[in-house]
């Protein structure tokens, strides 16, 4: 690799209809074997921001690098194959098919035998799942789910790792575990992208981080300067008025 | 009596069940209710009229009737011709009508546009075959007497046993296949199914072929065991509907057990209504689970 | 020269009378957003209740109460006022696609009723010798239809100017409030679901009216003038002329009745006699052919909503 980043988002603009966009301009991005947070108050576009880079809202102006090559407007079912993992914020597990056919599913662009040697490692690598292979997902709990959701997006050994709020709705306990997984994936070589509400706890297993409001870049900088940085505080309260517009990046 | 409308509640709720699997899957896959579907099935029943006249002229082999039923080898292998052709139409009209309409327009213009394939459809028929009934064959068949003092004709049998070939048929391609797995994620989440790698198109292709195919099937055993008109499918939309909306859009097993319940609700409604109100069975039906679930089955959709 | 100006008013009146029923579907959908897929069950209602009313007195079948034509007129609205009533208060929670089934279901369901409730409506045969009033004051058939399309065409009046009044009035922003979105609609303070059924309500009364002209008009009702395809046919004008628009309701009446007489004319006179019966079946591919087609280069119609992006057509 020739100094690219992983991932490379410049002056990024989108949004669910056209003419009305969420994203006014963001750049990121991301390196190999780094967590990259993504925090900002409600209404940020946050969530957008990640759903653009793993295709499924329309980017009108700006680019989308993986490892240097464009990726920008792919077809979301292309990515997968070019690298790009995405776990959603909601509706991550396909209730109901059980948790194997939910790893064939991840499996997609895979050949049968592949796939089927993939999802043997990944239960090698998460036990509980092999466990309840049977099982369909909607029973599991929160913690599982979101294993689950990031298994079936790691069939295809994703050199990107797209999180939209992975922790929402965990327990503290399955949340802090969840981190650990998280730090895994970079550990492995990931670039890991991870939109958060939690930005303290996001920020402290990240490595860096971008803080986004009304869809622009307002700070970025290593995690551990953001944790100290008092702007936060002022650009989350400051904003609540502006945040009493609905959530569009959900 | 009453076990005598049982049979045959379920023989016309296997036909119900076979076109219904294809409005089911469209209708939670393309959002939309589609009034052509059941002229797929006219197609399918009038298409294999055509099959068959060819392979009967063989003649011999493909022309004498297997057993104790009234059709032959040529019939068999007509189905088959006419579930591709009535997919080969299905497909046409997703390409060129409900794709097109499903980008640029609503769901709600999507069911419009149903009604004008629908009317183009049935009516193509009348145009091409005439609208006097027609039957495949007028080989005689004699009726099997089964316990209860119930009565099938060997084509029945045949009807039930391929119907529940079918259905086995599908459901080890939806759990064992990779193709059938991706179909029902895609009815659960496109979306998920999307960023998982699945092409949603190629799925959608092949909810057509399928449903396409299921609908050809269930209009040649109409035409084989009542026989065939230009309404054959017409005359079916509401059983079809009222056996997807109580199976819940999107499921396999829904769409046959509701054609099952609808079939058996209207034969057996004749032991209390006036036999001439039967098509309006399953509109009843329709409004009674509709009125415990408003929002449908379109409403569970898992996020 | 008068058989060209004769059939021009046997025209006139039966586009206009179709006119009245896609303003009734207009309101409904081009206006609340409600999917009526059962005009005819509800055209039929005020065909059949202006038959009862208006008709002679006969044996074994209920009605002939001889009474005057706008007696007819509005007995036929409040019948199909109340029904839809019924109908409303059964189906108007479902979602769209639901809605359209639902509405479907019930104008089958009220066809059989007309085919086989022989004491109420005559049966297969239908009922017969309904008075037309302009024959009380005109001579002959072209005065007599002129005079009907004069009443045709006071009706179609009153009821467009009513609608255009409606439309625009604080209850009709309402309707277009509830079209768009009804979570954000039921802010405004009135009941969404009060005010679709008061739409459903008022639209199907005013399908009434329409079967109620044709019966007197054609002198006759039976069951085969109500089949589904009738509901395809006035779906089919709205769509063509333009839903949302009024004007766009009557010219879409006026041009697919146009384009169904003129193709029967013609087929009339190049099919061999001995396949006429296919000849309706090449009406009713036209008529679908149209209709997939304004849908798919022409969605808005020909005259489609004024002055108002409406996120409704691509919802």
């Amino acid at each position: 690799m020739s100094g690219d980043h992983a991932l490379e988002a410049v002056e990024i603009i989108a949004g669910y209809v056209p003419d009305l966009p969420i994203l006014h301009g963001v750049s990121a991005h991301v390196d190999a074997g780094e967590v990259v947070s993504m925090i900002g108050p409600n209404g940020a576009g946050k969530s957008t921001l990640v759903k653009a880079i793993a295709g499924l809202v329309q980017i009108s102006s700006g680019t989308v690098r993986l490892d240097g090559r464009d990726i920008t407007g792919i077809v979301a079912h292309k990515l997968p194959a070019d690298g790009v993992g995405y776990v959603p914020q909601i509706g991550n597990v396909f209730a109901t098919l059980t948790i194997h056919e939910n790893l064939i599913m991840g499996g997609a662009p895979l050949s049968k035998s592949a796939a089927l040697e993939r999802i043997e490692e990944i239960y090698e690598m998460y036990p509980t799942l092999k466990d309840k292979r049977h099982d369909k997902a909607g029973v599991l709990s929160g913690g599982q789910r979101q294993i689950l959701a990031v298994a079936r997006a790691l069939l295809t050994r994703p050199r990107l790792m797209l999180l939209d709020e992975p922790t929402a709705g965990l327990s503290p306990m399955a949340a802090g575990a969840f981190f650990d997984l998280v730090r895994g994936l970079a550990e492995g070589g990931a670039a890991v992208l991870m939109v958060e509400q939690n930005a303290k706890a996001a920020l402290r297993v990240s490595d860096r981080g971008y803080v986004l409001a009304e869809g622009q870049n307002r700070l970025e900088g290593f995690a551990a300067e953001l944790l100290a940085n008092e702007e936060i505080g002022e650009i989350f309260l400051g904003l609540r008025r502006g945040a009493a517009k609905p959530e569009a990046s959900v | 009596m009453i076990l005598q409308h049982i049979a045959d509640g379920i023989l016309s709720g296997a036909i119900v069940s076979l076109g219904a699997i294809g409005l089911s899957f469209t209708m939670k896959l393309l959002r939309f209710a589609n009034f052509s579907h059941s002229e797929l099935l006219t197609w399918g029943a009038y298409g294999a009229l055509v099959f068959l006249a060819f392979f009967a002229s063989f003649g011999g082999f493909f022309d004498r009737t297997i057993g104790p039923f009234s059709f032959g080898v040529a019939l068999l292998l007509a189905m088959i011709c006419a579930s591709v052709v009535t997919s080969i139409i299905a497909l046409v009209l997703h390409r060129f009508v409900f794709e097109r309409l499903s980008r640029t327009a609503g769901h709600m213009t999507m069911v419009f546009a149903s009604f004008g394939v629908a009317l183009v459809l049935r009516h193509l028929v009348v145009l091409i075959w005439g609208s006097d009934p027609i039957y495949y064959s007028n080989a005689l068949q004699f009726a099997i007497l089964l316990p209860g003092n119930v009565r099938v004709m060997p084509d029945q049998v045949f009807l039930l046993g391929l119907t529940i070939i079918v259905v086995i048929a599908l459901h080890l391609f939806m759990t064992r296949s990779r193709t059938g797995i991706a179909m029902r994620g895609v009815a659960e989440n496109p979306d998920l199914a999307r960023v998982s790698g699945v092409n949603v198109d190629r799925i959608i292709t092949w909810v057509w072929i399928i449903g396409a195919s299921g609908a050809a099937m269930g209009g040649v055993l109409y035409g084989m065991t009542v026989q065939l008109r230009p309404e054959l499918g017409f005359s079916l939309i509401l059983p079809l509907f009222a056996a997807a909306i109580l199976g819940g859009a999107g499921s396999l097993y829904g769409a046959v057990l509701g054609g099952l319940i609808v079939g058996l609700s209207e034969n057996l409604s004749v032991m209390i209504i006036p036999t001439t109100y039967k098509p309006a069975v399953p509109f009843l039906l329709i409004l009674a689970i509709l009125y415990f679930r408003p929002d449908g089955i379109f409403g569970e959709r898992s996020r | 020269m008068i058989g060209l100006v004769s059939y021009l008013v046997f025209f006139l009146i039966l586009s206009l009378i179709f006119g009245v029923a896609v303003l009734g579907l207009n309101l409904q959908w081009g206006f609340t957003g409600l999917f009526n897929a059962g005009v005819a069950g509800f055209t039929a209602i005020g065909a059949y209740t202006m038959a009862i009313l208006t008709g002679p007195s006969r044996d074994a079948v209920f009605g002939g109460f001889e009474l005057p034509f706008v007696a007819g007129l509005v007995g036929a609205m409040i019948a199909s006022g109340i029904s839809a009533v019924i109908v409303g208060l059964a189906t108007l929670k479902l979602r769209h696609e639901y809605l359209a089934v639902a509405t479907f279901g019930i104008a089958v369901t009220i066809q059989l009723v007309c085919l086989n409730w022989e004491y109420l409506t005559g049966g297969t045969l239908g009922l017969i010798g309904i008075p037309n009033p302009s024959k009380a004051w005109a001579e002959g058939p072209l005065a007599q239809n002129a005079l009907y399309l004069l009443v045709v065409l006071v009706v179609v009046g009153l009821t467009f100017a009513a609608l255009e009044r409606i439309v625009k009035s604080p209850w009709g922003r309402m309707l277009k409030a509830i079209r768009e979105d009804e979570i954000a609609a039921s802010s405004l303070g009135k009941s969404p679901e009060r005010v679709r059924l008061e739409a459903f309500v008022l639209g199907c009364m005013i399908m009434g009216l329409s079967g109620a002209l044709y019966v007197s008009f054609i002198g006759y009702v039976s069951p085969w003038d109500f089949l589904p395809i009738l509901t395809f046919q006035i779906w089919t004008m709205l769509i063509v002329g333009g839903s949302a628009n009024n004007r766009g309701a009557l010219l879409g009446a006026l041009i697919v009745w146009g384009v169904w007489t003129t193709s029967g004319f013609v087929i009339s006179r190049i099919v061999p006699s001995e396949i006429q019966a296919q000849g309706g079946a090449m009406q009713a591919v036209l008529i679908g052919f149209i209709l997939v087609v304004t849908l798919l280069v022409r969605p808005r119609g020909l005259i489609g909503e004024e002055l108002y992006v409406s996120r409704h057509a691509r919802s």
